[in-house]
């Protein structure tokens, strides 16, 4: 095997794109084959997006449709935005597999079908009545039945194996197979593999030779008539890595302490899909971060409030009910006026939920969540890498103005990865912490915990070990400047009003929304507006709108309180507002009472993203446009 | 143990400008004082000092402290300690808390801060009656407490703090009674002392809603026939005339026998280092309730490492094997290419 694949019994079809989902039992590693399918092809140069979707349960009987797991990667030779509506492949481990997922793929896409699997009592377990590969069902597909079990057991014996073990490496043997298939160079993942095995020789070995019996497979077997390749895309030069939404959440919050000067305390309660921000902050304790695994979701957020008096970065992760749990919490810290960042990884709801699909229905929770008027800054990551630059921008509000910040990023980003264009270290954004000083010689003046910076409205942050700076907090109502217990209801107006116009002050401090209108700003007859992870699905589906000769503008919002100062005014701009959200319409509620515009809310609650197609699709019908006489000019893909 | 550098202070030094507002002859003053009046004697700094409380009338205690505080939510305070007593191990951190507050709604962050062995000293005013919500029955109100909520009597089974935090891996666990300003003070001092959480509950009167609650053992008349001092390598006896003993039955069971009867050698020894706490639990069984002959003194002191230290300690390992954190190499770590122009 060489990295530049040449199969000479092969002709091979070049493809500018490809979608392909791996599928199988919850224990078949899909979600490793198909995140170490994705690593290889981003290292070869192609833009890739992933969807994994896999079930709440961590080992639901095997050969169960509720135990069925999956991975979805998306691969092309130019940008893109989305894992892709449909895969045109589907790997299928066993017939759960496929029953669950074939009514995804695309008219005759392809099916590479573990046959081994495909036994009678696991027909039954998935359902079918008859076997699908013999029944005629799957005509319209193209269908490779391959025995991956068999052979993988065969490499394995080779290795000195135990049969039952030797099982267990299929999903190398269907990466292996898959990596040929698309041309995929092999040395990463063989270096992958003995990295991530190194511990264990013998289960290093199977995996290896199970993966180059699948490579091998397709190269020998006379069963695929070409191999594909998707040549790297034209991406911004620079240097790239492979990340998902929570891990580049967790590197901005070490990027952000680190350059604030401030050490990070992380208080959490492991919950899904947020336990892996706990997990890889705990990781880095030689960039001096402090975890707390916590007793429970409120001693999560308290000992990050702890900290934050002390004068650390404190921090509390969650998702689901863990957020509801918080709120009392955040509310205290409303009152402190102390910097903290909540990050919700939104789940469905309500309740238990989904617990590992995705949603964005904590938005008007992160707004209103909380007894009292308690205002909170949101923020909201777009994309798997923007959760790096988000949970920095969190850490910027928190600390500038002395609030708790809520970050909202959701399961499809927290577990998503995209190719992530480093950025310049040295040139990331650092703020200053601004301590209050120790009073010098003759300041006979008593210290004010809440007197304000005139500009910000912040109070000071004066932390414990300062001499002359001896003062108390509590969730009692402050008087204005000494922050002294008060009761009385002049003093408590006026504080809710400061609290209330300092979040609001924040808004001096942000960017213009950026409106994408081809022909320059308000020139669109509709303007699609979004926030958080629908944009990938958003700017594709405009995309494809664009393709059809017609115009649309799209806009999308990092910050939801306060808005971007120029918002009104970019919706006031546009005929009709469209405003796409994977809840019952909540920022369409909260434009709709802020600017007094006839926004429309496009809505979509399955625990799954939103397709390109049904963004588009919901644009043709605000444009009154049919889709059958304004065919795309060229195929555009998402 | 005094730093020659930390200024000498008096009790008005750590007394805050604010109007203490507890009812007049609340219990809660004398604990106040006692604290005031030890804190120049244990070579601290005020703003080294920090006071958590939680919500209730003990919970206020922050804000009559001249030192850094923080009146929190109810219940949480030793979560809130806990998170700055970690990343600020140069702190002094105390948690005044209350009946409600530790065992009610905050019971969870209390047996965690314990099992943790948090650096903190915890002060838990138990007077067995919810006073800031007016008089509803506390979780260590007595069976039958007839309160508000309660008019038929309580039906629930009180918990006893000292055996709560001895079963929560407690390493220091103490009793001490607010009529008794010099107890409070050496009980204090040793709770101070303490690497790693410290327990202390302190008997507190009530006088609007429980009052006298513990009379029949504090009050001055009361206290040798019905507070069984604990001493280190002391035997454990008590009375005017320390005629009564606690002595071991065969069935493991610790109960009061007249030294006389039994003789000075069959009276049990007191050893707050027991590595087991079984002995210690004992011994917080042997009264009932504040009602007949109860053990006041140190329960329990034993050394385990304590949270903060330990954390910080992973943190230097970390920081020794893999160097200072480079933000570089961080976002390097996951393997990367290059995309040429």
């Amino acid at each position: 095997m060489s990295t530049t694949a040449e199969h000479p019994r092969h002709q091979t079809v070049e493809l500018d794109r490809v979608v392909i989902r791996f599928a199988g039992d919850s224990g078949d590693g899909m979600q490793l084959t198909g995140t170490q399918f994705t690593a290889a092809s981003s290292l070869f140069g192609n833009d890739t997006a992933t969807l994994p979707d896999f079930p709440a349960e961590i080992r639901a009987p095997a050969g169960t449709l509720a135990g069925v797991s999956a991975f979805q990667v998306h691969i092309s030779d130019h940008d893109i935005l989305t894992p892709g509506d449909a895969p045109s492949v589907l790997v299928a481990m066993n017939p759960a597999a496929l029953k669950a997922n074939i009514g995804a793929v695309t008219a005759g896409g392809i099916l590479i079908v573990n046959v081994d699997g495909f036994d009678d009592r696991s027909l039954e377990k998935a359902g079918y009545a008859s076997n699908p590969l013999t029944d005629g069902s799957l005509a319209s597909y193209t269908v490779y039945e391959v025995p991956m079990t068999s052979l993988t057991m065969e490499v394995g014996k080779e290795a000195g194996v135990k049969p039952r073990d030797a099982e267990r490496s299929k999903n190398f043997f269907a990466l292996g197979l898959v990596s040929w298939l698309y041309s995929r160079p092999v040395e990463p993942t063989l270096e992958w593999i003995g990295k991530r095995f190194a511990a264990d020789a013998l289960v290093l070995d199977a995996n290896t030779r199970a993966f180059r019996a699948g490579y091998n497979f397709g190269e020998t077997a006379e069963l695929f008539e070409s191999t594909y390749q998707v040549r790297p895309a034209p991406l911004e030069p620079g240097t790239y890595t492979n990340v998902t939404g929570n891990t580049a959440l967790a590197w901005g919050l070490i990027a952000a302490s680190h350059r604030a000067g401030l050490g990070l305390f992380l208080g959490s309660y492991p919950i899904t899909p947020a336990s892996d921000i706990l997990h890889e902050l705990s990781k880095h304790k030689h960039f001096g971060v402090r975890t707390l695994q916590a007793e429970d979701e409120i001693a999560g957020i308290g000992a990050a409030i702890g900290a934050a008096f002390g004068g650390s970065l404190g921090v509390t992760t969650t998702s689901g009910p863990g957020i509801d749990l918080k709120a009392e919490s955040i509310g205290l810290a409303v009152s402190l006026e102390l910097p903290l960042v909540v990050v919700d990884i939104q789940r469905g709801g309500p309740s238990t939920g989904l617990p590992t699909k995705t949603e964005q229905s904590d938005l008007l929770h992160a707004m209103y969540g909380r007894h009292g008027e308690s205002p909170v800054p949101i923020v909201a990551a777009r994309t798997p890498s923007h959760c790096f630059e988000t949970a920095m921008e969190a850490v910027r509000i928190a600390v500038t103005y002395r609030t708790p910040v809520i970050l909202l990023s959701d399961g499809y980003l927290a577990n998503g990865s995209e190719p992530w264009r480093l950025p310049d270290v040295a040139g990331l954004p650092a703020v200053d912490p601004a301590f209050a000083p120790a009073p010098g010689e003759g300041d006979g003046r008593a210290f004010q915990p809440y007197e304000r910076d005139p500009e910000t409205l912040a109070r000071p942050w004066a932390v414990p070990g300062t001499p002359g700076l001896e003062h108390r907090i509590g969730g009692l109502e402050k008087a204005d400047g000494s922050g002294d217990v008060s009761y009385d209801p002049v003093n408590h107006e006026r504080m809710v009003h400061l609290r209330a116009k300092k979040v609001a002050g924040i808004a001096a401090s942000l960017p213009p929304v950026d409106v994408d209108d081809e022909g320059g700003p308000g020139s669109a007859p509709v303007l699609v507006l979004g926030w958080g992870s629908t944009y990938g699905a958003i700017a594709a589906g405009v995309r494809r709108i664009r393709a059809r000769g017609l115009a649309v503008a799209h806009a999308h919002l990092t910050h939801l309180n306060p808005f971007p100062p120029n918002l009104g005014e970019v919706l006031r701009a546009y005929p009709a507002v469209l405003v796409p959200e994977a809840n019952l319409g909540q920022l369409v509620r909260l434009v709709r009472a802020e600017f007094l515009v006839d926004a429309r809310s496009l809505t979509k609650v399955q625990g799954q993203p939103f397709r390109a197609a049904e963004i588009e699709a919901a644009i043709l019908e605000l444009l009154g446009v049919d889709p059958a006489t304004t065919a795309p000019k060229e195929d555009v893909s998402s | 143990m005094t730093d020659t550098a930390v200024p000498v202070t008096t009790r008005k030094d750590w007394s805050s400008d604010q109007e203490v507002r507890w009812c007049p002859g609340c219990g809660d003053y004398s604990i106040l004082a006692a604290v005031q009046m030890l804190l120049p004697d244990l070579g601290v700094r005020r703003e080294d000092t920090v006071f958590v409380s939680g919500i209730g009338c003990a919970a206020r205690f922050p804000y009559y402290m001249n030192t850094y505080g923080m009146h929190s939510i109810h219940g949480r305070a030793p979560a809130i300690a806990t998170g700055l007593a970690v990343t600020r191990p140069d702190l002094d951190i105390w948690v005044v808390t209350g009946d409600g507050d530790a065992l009610s709604i905050g019971g969870n962050h209390l047996i965690h801060a314990l099992r943790r062995n948090v650096d903190i000293t915890i002060l838990l005013f138990n007077n067995q009656i919810y006073g800031l919500t007016k008089g509803q029955y506390s979780p260590t109100s007595e069976q039958g407490k007839v309160t508000k909520s309660t008019p038929f009597g309580s039906l629930e089974t009180p918990f006893n703090p000292i055996s709560l935090a001895l079963g929560a891996e407690a390493t220091f666990v103490a009793r001490t009674h607010d009529m008794d300003r010099k107890h409070m003070q050496e009980i204090f001092r040793r709770a101070h002392a303490h690497r790693g959480s410290a327990f202390v509950e302190i008997y507190q009167n009530c006088n609007v809603f429980n009052d006298g609650a513990f009379e029949r053992i504090t009050g001055r008349d009361a206290r040798a026939e019905h507070l069984i001092p604990l001493v280190h390598g002391e035997p454990i006896r008590f009375g005017p005339e320390a005629e009564h003993g606690v002595v071991a039955s065969p069935d493991g069971r610790l109960r009061i026998a007249e030294v006389a009867e039994v003789g000075e050698e069959a009276i049990l020894v007191h050893d707050e280092q027991r590595e087991d706490p079984g002995l210690a639990f004992a011994l917080s069984r042997l009264a009932r309730g504040p009602f007949e002959p109860t053990p006041i003194g140190v329960f329990r002191a034993v050394d385990r490492p304590e949270y903060g230290e330990a954390m910080s300690r992973q943190l230097l390992d970390a920081a020794e094997r893999r160097g200072p954190g480079d933000l570089e190499a961080l976002l390097r770590s996951g393997g990367t290419w290059t995309v040429e122009s």
